[in-house]
């Protein structure tokens, strides 16, 4: 151990301002940039499953309106 | 004796692997970095000459080692694109660029804020932190053209010709502090051979490093499994994928 209290271990022989402001620009940047990869992940795949979904329906939507037609031309 | 490599080329396997290899990096990621940072602020010896300023070392020379490093695997990629046609390569592009940029912008902060108090300045235009910026601008460049055409594949091609030319500053940066009189101290870690440093500040150092070079292959995996999913996402195994995870 380098330094004899933590008020010492804070102050950073001095240097605190410098030091500790690195560190949390760094540590700050870096959190900030692990959620939004995180973020960005869950939101491709939700996209995605929203699409799918969309489709599905434009699809059923399609076949009921054609089976409808049929109806109608036998009747 | 190359088969082995036959099954990366197909997105569905990569991405699978990539989930595979990539809780291993994030936990290392977090061990290493939680002992290098312990060790180098609170039991690595100060410097004769700094004091306890120079404890910034160990985050801004990773970091800028990595902003290197990264930018050549960026470009050696892009150039293996080119060449080979090689589909996956933009998306491992657009993976890497913005770990790069931050890390880019983290050695810049971190540099600047060990200047104001060593050198009397945050900044001056000197060779290494002017190449160092233009690197930042080469990142960002990537980034934008990466996101600037609806067409990904027009997209990727343009990122890559711009990471391919801004490859000639690697060495301009890396050299800058031999070729010219700068305010920034020459190598102490990259040299061939034996560090100029004392064991007790070198070892924390490389524990740092590490934990660095283990987040930011963390993050790019992250960052590849979401370019391949947006990429392939009219694909059945995309499909089939999200379907079973958002249930």
């Amino acid at each position: 151990m380098q330094f004899d209290s933590f008020a010492d271990f804070i102050n950073m022989g001095g240097y605190a301002f410098y030091v500790w402001l690195s560190f949390g620009v760094s540590f700050g940047l870096l959190f900030m940039l692990t959620l939004s990869s995180k973020l960005s992940l869950s939101k491709v795949k939700q996209d995605i499953a929203k699409q799918t979904k969309r489709e599905q329906k434009l699809k059923e939507a399609a076949k009921m309106q054609k089976a409808a037609k049929e109806v109608t031309h036998e009747s | 004796m190359w088969k082995w490599l036959h099954p990366f080329a197909n997105p569905e396997y990569t991405y699978h692997f990539t989930g595979k290899i990539k809780p291993w990096f994030s936990w290392a990621s977090v061990i290493l970095l939680i002992v290098g940072m312990v060790w180098a602020l609170l039991f690595a010896p100060a410097d004769y000459q700094q004091g306890d300023s120079y404890r910034i070392f160990f985050l801004h020379v990773p970091a800028a080692i990595l902003s290197l490093s990264l930018y050549t695997a960026m470009a050696t990629i892009a150039f293996c694109g080119m060449v080979w046609q090689y589909r996956m390569a933009d998306a491992s592009s657009a993976a890497i660029a913005p770990v790069g940029a931050v890390l880019t912008a983290i050695a810049l902060f971190t540099g600047a804020a060990w200047g104001k108090p060593m050198w009397g300045t945050w900044w001056v235009w000197d060779a290494r932190l002017t190449s160092e910026l233009i690197l930042l601008f080469l990142y960002l460049g990537v980034i934008a053209l990466h996101n600037a055409f609806e067409d990904k594949q027009l997209a990727g091609k343009a990122a890559g010709i711009l990471s391919l030319v801004g490859v000639i500053n690697i060495p301009i940066i890396k050299y800058s502090v031999e070729w010219w009189n700068t305010l920034h101290q020459g190598s102490t870690v990259t040299k061939l051979g034996a560090p100029e440093m004392s064991m007790d500040m070198y070892l924390p150092f490389v524990v740092c490093l590490f934990g660095f070079v283990c987040l930011a292959t963390s993050l790019i995996c992250t960052r590849f499994q979401t370019e391949l999913l947006a990429r392939n996402k009219m694909r059945p195994w995309v499909r089939k994928l999200v379907e079973e995870e958002t249930k």
